[in-house]
């Protein structure tokens, strides 16, 4: 383990932090690490009258997850389905070729349109963001089950819910899973976006937009650490899962 | 009979291409016990027959019955050993030799029982745990054996089981194979292209031409086991085969 080469860089990150603001000498443009670690060491500090840190990234998490969550529940088992039978793929195919290039965010003005400023138009963008991605990892793994494991299940006798539940599903769960960490770090992108939006009250992103218009740049500046701390987070957990559960696909040759 | 083949043909269409013969006219059968080996050169058909007798792919013509009814689909009474990557990774060796049994409905407790007795028969004890890649090829193939005997199958349908293996893996699960034949006295149909294996495994050979795939032989094999592959006879009975499937391919 040579962890000096893992804490240098952060660290000389962190000097050239110091030094620049110290000869900008402007904390409207870039404020001191200091003062930012003082905003991030009293995280459930109200900030300006908008809420804690805190709050309002616990706020964008719920959000996330309610979007994600649905997402989750609809592109797996489509996924599944298009994965499975030829026919449907040909069908949907054009259709997920068409909507998938279009960005989240090219979604906000049509979500606006449809929901009006609030949770629902949040939680859509998000839904959208991260239906995709879990959808073509679903497809895939299920279209890459290996021949010989769905005909061995045949011999077997096993056919419907049972192929589905003891043989696909878990073949293709390592692709699912990647769809899914995928997925989540897209939608985690989105409700920032999102919360930035004029109208919204809160979340982190809000959070972030609204130090700015009061000249708060180390609010900013700590919203942004803690929505990267958030996202790496969740990241890993996703990562830790995988090399528990999905061990057997690297072994697997 | 165990098995009867009768007149059974397959013909593949491909959209653009001709239509192609992969086995034509095609009548044998299997006594119930019997070893039988299928041999012949790479693109006779033989692997689509095995397919065909385990109701994975339907004869153009012809039928198939094992024990006096036809085969349809996929059968309880026939169970079907790969080449390679039929076991389920995700699951342990216990998991994957009751996988069988688990498809069919059988209860927990009652499929461990069975479960720890394939195991043993193969030789596998203590493995029960461990996770197929933790396996070498060999163990990974004797798991496959214990899957499909679990389930009790009236024939055992085998397609180069041990293609994959190096050469002294492959010697020894033949040796390992005919002992848990044996001792279970399973109609085995086993299908390679190593004349050399044919000769040691089976009770009777039946050899296929390329393209369309027909009998072109049957050899009854009357080596008394185990058997020596250095002895005349053996060499004497592996020459003849050899010469047939150079005549074959020579009529190419």
């Amino acid at each position: 383990m040579r962890w000096y080469l893992k804490v240098l860089p952060p660290f000389f990150l962190l000097l050239a932090w110091e030094v620049a603001a110290i000869l900008i000498n402007n904390s409207f443009i870039l404020p001191t690490p200091a003062s930012v670690a003082a905003v991030l060491l009293s995280p459930t500090a109200d900030i300006l009258g908008s809420g804690s840190i805190i709050d309002n990234a616990l706020l964008s998490v719920w959000r996330v997850l309610l979007g994600f969550g649905l997402a989750v529940l609809c592109a797996v088992p489509i996924g599944i389905i298009i994965g499975r039978y030829r026919t449907v793929e040909e069908l949907v195919n054009p259709i997920i070729q068409l909507l998938r290039p279009i960005p989240p965010l090219a979604w906000i003005p049509l979500a606006l349109a449809w929901f009006k400023i609030g949770l629902l138009s949040i939680v859509f963008i998000i839904f959208i963001g991260s239906f995709f991605p879990i959808l073509i990892n679903s497809i895939d793994g299920v279209r890459r089950v290996n021949r010989t494991w769905i005909e061995t299940a045949a011999i077997y006798g096993a056919k419907g819910w049972k192929l589905l539940a003891y043989v696909i599903l878990p073949a293709a769960a390592p692709a699912i899973w990647t769809g899914l960490r995928v997925g989540f770090g897209i939608a985690w992108m989105c409700v920032v976006a999102a919360e930035m939006l004029p109208g919204t009250t809160s979340g982190i992103g809000y959070l972030i937009m609204y130090s700015y218009n009061w000249g708060q740049v180390q609010v900013i500046i700590a919203g942004m650490i803690v929505i990267g701390i958030i996202g790496i987070a969740v990241d890993i957990l996703f990562r830790e899962v995988e090399k528990r559960k999905f061990q057997w696909q690297e072994m697997n040759r | 009979m165990t098995v009867v083949l009768r007149n059974v043909s397959k013909t593949f269409t491909a959209r653009q291409n001709e239509p192609l013969t992969a086995l034509q006219d095609i009548s044998a059968e299997v006594s119930n016990g019997e070893f039988l080996c299928i041999l012949g050169p790479s693109g006779c058909g033989k692997t689509t027959l095995l397919r065909m007798i385990g109701g994975l792919d339907h004869p153009t013509s012809g039928e198939i019955e094992v024990e006096g009814t036809p085969v349809t689909g996929p059968d309880p009474r026939l169970a079907m050993i790969f080449q390679e990557y039929s076991l389920y990774p995700w699951r342990t060796v216990r998991a994957n030799v009751g996988f069988g049994l688990q498809m069919r409905g059988m209860p927990h407790e009652e499929r461990e029982e069975i479960v720890t007795r394939f195991i043993g028969l193969v030789g596998l004890e203590g493995f029960g745990d461990s996770y197929p890649y933790e396996l070498s090829g060999g163990m990974r193939q004797r798991v496959a054996v214990a899957r499909a005997l679990a389930t009790d199958p009236a024939v055992l349908l085998m397609d180069e089981p041990f293609g994959a293996l190096d050469a002294q893996t492959r010697n020894r699960m033949q040796k390992e194979l005919l002992l848990i034949w044996e001792k279970t006295k399973k109609t085995v149909i086993f299908v390679t292209h190593s004349v050399d294996e044919a000769v040691y495994l089976a009770d009777r050979i039946m050899v296929l031409s390329p393209r369309p795939g027909r009998i072109a032989g049957i050899y009854d094999v009357d080596i008394p086991r185990p058997r020596d592959r250095t002895s005349i006879e053996f060499a004497g009975l592996r020459r003849d085969v050899l010469e047939l499937i150079d005549r074959l391919e020579d009529g190419q």
